[in-house]
């Protein structure tokens, strides 16, 4: 078993020592709130010589994707992290790096996008790339943000996926203040996550190869779109068997979706990030006055796990998804629609109900978490379901 | 021929294709024909061509024909298959001998 000290730290130290850990070759990568500290982090540890990567401070995060592809097309191990406006900079070069089919592993510390500008925390930048063709996991906690971080490497690497893989965790709320973690020695994580071996590398001079080519013009686009959605279809077994590895590991339980007090729930909320940490907390309240609530936490979101998340919620009588993030003119927010979707084929559908949340870092107290299970056990016993979002505590 | 035989292509399904839409060959690019993209053909006047072998310098599709630093002769000159008559071996002939003609006429004396 692989030795543990549990330490007092944030959550982007971790991710930045899960990076050293895993021995990336290549991190080129660009400053930006709240996920700075990650890759300061890491060039510290580059500077003092504790870990033998590349470090590339670049101009710019469309730069630093683009570093990350040239240097993943060369071969190497890639890893950077960013939030925000730079994920949004990086946006063309996330298609590339998964149409390229490059295991890039990438954290995002998850952050509201502008206008009006603002660094705290929600998911419109991570749900804005949720179509780009990457792996993602989403964390609660620290510990998750460093757990998700090391299996992503052996996710993104797996033969049957060559994917790139995003680690998201919530700006500020995780990536800032002080958790419990349980770190792994380093040749236990250096054990799991393996020695990388590229395909199709571009320093592989005995194996000449072209990265990059023109497929269009009755070319075969179509057919690389077609391997890249097969890919990613079977990353979900992957990922199910990388979390089982790695919980087996540490000791600690992964899933696609974490179900709480789901058993004989009545009413659940759908939560993506550390905002299951507030939900938990009013469920178990509720649950001591009588109330049959749950908590659904969907932790992979791409491969999204509609057959899990329609299991888990089969036999409840009303759902709400909290989005923390806008798809403005859809009927709700991302999650929503996914969980929607999930449950169209049920054989009993409960009411579902959208609530936009906490964008922009708005404070998520426990009244409001309240006030949406209130809702939820009125429309179990009759009151009709709310149709569209609705903007929790925005005044 | 290059070692990856794309001859059947089109019939590939998704599966076949290489992943990430890489070339695994160096140097196939020779079996693409791309001489379809041309409406403009050069063609050299012997008499006046001097041998200089400027054209084959300036021709960004390496479609000049050369061996033993001799133009290959007419009609094995130009490279169709390759060259998309873009002009530059025309321009740049310090003694005039390449001419453009229109695809598809036929010049008295022209072959």
């Amino acid at each position: 078993m692989p030795e543990q000290k549990t330490v007092a730290t944030t959550g982007n130290s971790v991710v930045a020592e899960a990076f050293r850990q895993c021995a990336p070759d290549v991190v080129p990568a660009y400053p930006i709130t709240p996920q700075t500290t990650i890759v300061e982090e890491f060039a510290k540890f580059v500077a003092q010589g504790r870990v033998h990567a590349e470090y590339v401070p670049v101009e710019s995060e469309h730069s630093a994707m683009s570093a990350c592809v040239g240097a993943s097309a060369a071969g190497a191990r890639v890893m950077t992290a960013t939030s925000s406006q730079g994920l949004a900079l990086m946006w063309e070069e996330l298609h590339i790096a998964s149409g390229m089919r490059l295991p890039i592993v990438m954290a995002n510390a998850n952050r509201a996008l502008s206008a009006p500008i603002n660094i705290h925390c929600d998911h419109s930048d991570v749900m804005g790339a949720r179509d780009t063709g990457w792996v993602m996991l989403f964390a609660e906690t620290a510990q998750e943000a460093y757990d998700n971080t090391i299996m992503s490497i052996p996710i993104a690497e797996d033969p049957e996926v060559l994917l790139p893989v995003m680690t998201c965790l919530d700006g500020f709320i995780t990536t800032h203040s002080i958790d419990r973690v349980q770190l792994m020695d380093d040749e236990s994580v250096s054990a799991f996550v393996g020695e990388y071996k590229p395909v199709n590398a571009l320093l592989d001079l005995d194996n000449p190869v072209s990265h990059g080519s023109f497929a269009g013009l009755g070319g075969p686009y179509f057919e690389f779109k077609r391997s890249q959605r097969e890919a990613i279809d079977r990353s979900k077994a992957v990922v199910e068997r990388v979390g089982a590895a790695f919980s087996e590991l540490s000791g600690r339980p992964f899933g696609l979706i974490e179900t709480d007090m789901m058993d004989d729930a009545e009413v659940a909320v759908v939560v993506i990030g550390s905002t299951a940490g507030n939900v938990r907390h009013v469920a178990k309240q509720l649950r001591a006055e009588g109330v049959k609530a749950g908590l659904v936490k969907v932790r992979c979101f791409r491969p999204f796990p509609y057959a899990e998340l329609a299991a888990a919620l089969a036999g409840v009588k009303a759902v709400a998804v909290l989005d923390r993030a806008e798809s403005f003119g859809a009927e709700g927010g991302p999650l929503y629609l996914e969980t929607r979707s999930a449950l169209y084929d049920a054989e009993h559908r409960p009411a579902v109900v959208n609530y936009v949340y906490g964008l922009g870092g708005s404070d998520v107290k426990l009244e409001l978490i309240r006030s949406v299970f209130t809702d939820l056990s009125d429309i179990a016993t009759g009151t009709p379901a709310l149709h569209g979002p609705v903007y929790l505590g925005a005044r | 021929m290059s070692k990856w035989d794309i001859s059947d292509m089109d019939s590939w399904k998704s599966s076949q294709f290489p992943l990430g839409a890489v070339i695994p060959d160096a140097g196939n690019s020779r079996d693409y024909v791309t001489g379809g993209w041309r409406s403009m053909r050069p063609v050299r006047n012997a008499e006046t061509c001097t041998e200089c072998l400027i054209c084959w310098i300036f021709c960004p599709d390496s479609a000049i024909r050369v061996a033993d630093e001799k133009l290959a002769a007419d009609p094995e000159t130009f490279n169709l298959d390759h060259c998309k008559g873009c002009g530059i071996c025309a321009n740049e002939c310090p003694v005039e001998a390449i001419t453009m003609v229109p695809e598809g006429c036929e010049l008295p004396g022209v072959k």
